[in-house]
């Protein structure tokens, strides 16, 4: 198989993971602690290989994820849209931040979608979540250096793009 | 080839068409979001696309179905021992149970035929699995591994051992979705069986509750007072329990008492529940009204007249008679 086929099979492959890792159940002690996988794949991605990540992108994997999730059928693909723009507008400055700053990034990024999401909740006329709800964008953040290095480390060693 | 990207996203990227396109790409969302808000797209795209999305849920199950067979496969002998001892005790248990109730069973059966009812005790059940699959956090649903080519269909009953779970309300080619008594935007209406005061339990926001909020300032309800199905509305059948009342304190209008109650099935821990199909239709016309009163055995035989009517054969007239007066009531 050729480089290219490789790296762009790997790229798929990592983001059809965090969409189903997010739907896998957990215990119901652990469930506020899952962070939201597909937004931390595509945060890695579009940080490392920007040209591949686009707004397009985002709202597909976004349209799928509602697609299985049966929440409401736009919402993933909004809050993904919005953070892949950040992040695509600040790569060049993002790529380069320490890695205790790119994780505050991270954090603040994951914050923000929490935010968005309360939002659209609000309107479709939800109640406000608990407190708890707050956990997962922490537990997201404090996952990503890891995600960083492992992927990094994989892509190293696969020798792809 | 990284410097000829860098170029392309500058330091402070500022494109107008970036921000056009991400503009863009919210408004689609939105519009999409509101559309599905209104008429409940999602549904619809996901029964049309349920070959792709059912197996990817059978996927997500797998480590779940996987952690549940490991820990029985590690579980030690002492567990598994007391277990199956307490197993063995509750089907004893059971079984006394069910003599008995059997022998009730009879009797009601015998007492429904002389009030001349129609109904009959019969359950028609179909077992479904739960499909262990994480649909947000706040919706109250269950994704069951039975759908259209099953014959589920929308509105089915679900129950389990102790009481009622929910009701299906979409229904995929192999799975189906269930909304649980618990959901905000579900009513079951119920009687009290310790009063037999009707009234209607809905779901609740914040979660495992139930709520009657329209209780009369007169009525005479009380914490632990078991709730069932009332069969008003026809979509569950009457005799089901639906929960148990826990408090009751006046609604914040003053005007009626609001109860809170906790659902009877288990919600969070089954794993397998019962889908109820509606009992057969009974085919053709429906049968005449039997005249209320007495059985035939008490009734006193017409000696007279029909001895009077056939005075050839006095003898053979009593065995005769009460058969032919009979059968136009019995056969329609």
């Amino acid at each position: 198989m050729s480089k290219p086929r490789v790296s762009l099979l790997w790229f798929v492959g990592t983001l059809v993971f965090a969409v189903l890792s997010m739907l896998i159940p957990l215990p119901a002690p652990l469930q506020p602690f899952k962070p939201y996988w597909p937004a931390l794949f595509l945060l890695y991605w579009s940080l490392e290989s920007g040209d591949r990540v686009t707004l397009g992108l985002a709202f597909v994997v976004g349209l799928c994820a509602d697609l299985l999730d049966g929440v409401l059928l736009g919402e993933q693909a909004m809050r993904l849209c919005a953070m892949v723009f950040i992040v695509l507008r600040f790569r060049s400055r993002l790529r380069f931040f320490p890695m205790w700053q790119q994780t505050l990034a991270v954090l603040a990024l994951l914050l923000n979608d929490r935010v968005l999401l309360l939002i659209v909740r609000t309107f479709a006329g939800d109640a406000l979540p608990p407190a708890t709800w707050w956990i997962s964008p922490f537990v997201g953040a404090a996952l990503w250096p890891f995600l960083f290095l492992l992927m990094d480390d994989l892509r190293m060693r696969l020798r792809i793009q | 080839m990284a410097l000829a990207r860098e170029e392309s996203s500058p330091l402070f990227a500022g494109t107008v068409a970036g921000t056009l396109r991400l503009i863009l790409y919210l408004a689609l969302a939105m519009v999409l979001m509101v559309l599905d808000h209104r008429n409940g797209w999602i549904w619809r795209l996901r029964y049309a696309t349920s070959v792709l999305v059912e197996p990817v849920y059978r996927l997500a199950s797998l480590p779940a179905s996987g952690m549940r067979t490991l820990s029985v496969a590690f579980s030690d002998r002492k567990m598994l021992t007391e277990q199956n001892q307490r197993l063995r005790e509750d089907l004893l248990l059971a079984n006394a149970k069910l003599n008995r109730m059997a022998a009730v069973a009879e009797q009601n059966e015998r007492l429904k035929q002389l009030l001349d009812t129609q109904h009959s005790l019969d359950l028609n059940v179909q077992l479904a699995r739960v499909i262990d699959v994480d649909l947000g956090v706040y919706s109250h649903r269950l994704l069951v591994n039975l759908g259209s080519h099953d014959g589920v269909k929308t509105g089915q009953v679900v129950i389990d051992a102790h009481g009622v779970i929910g009701q299906v309300v979409q229904v995929m080619p192999r799975t189906s979705l269930v909304m649980l008594v618990t959901d905000p935007d579900h009513a079951i209406p119920v009687v009290i069986e310790r009063t037999g005061l009707r009234t209607v339990a809905y779901g609740t926001r914040e979660g495992d509750l139930l709520s009657l909020p329209n209780i009369s300032m007169a009525a005479d309800v009380h914490p632990g007072d078991k709730l069932l199905t009332s069969g008003l509305g026809g979509r569950f059948p009457p005799g089901f329990p639906v929960g148990e009342i826990q408090t009751v304190e006046p609604a914040a209008s003053g005007l009626f008492l609001e109860g809170r109650a906790r659902p009877a099935a288990d919600l969070d821990r089954s794993d397998n529940v019962l889908l109820l199909h509606d009992l057969a239709e009974p085919v053709g016309p429906p049968e005449p009204a039997v005249p209320a009163g007495p059985p035939a055995d008490f009734a006193p035989a017409p000696v007279p007249a029909s001895s009077a009517a056939l005075p050839t054969r006095p003898g053979a007239a009593p065995a005769t008679t009460p058969a032919a007066s009979t059968t136009p009531a019995t056969q329609p």
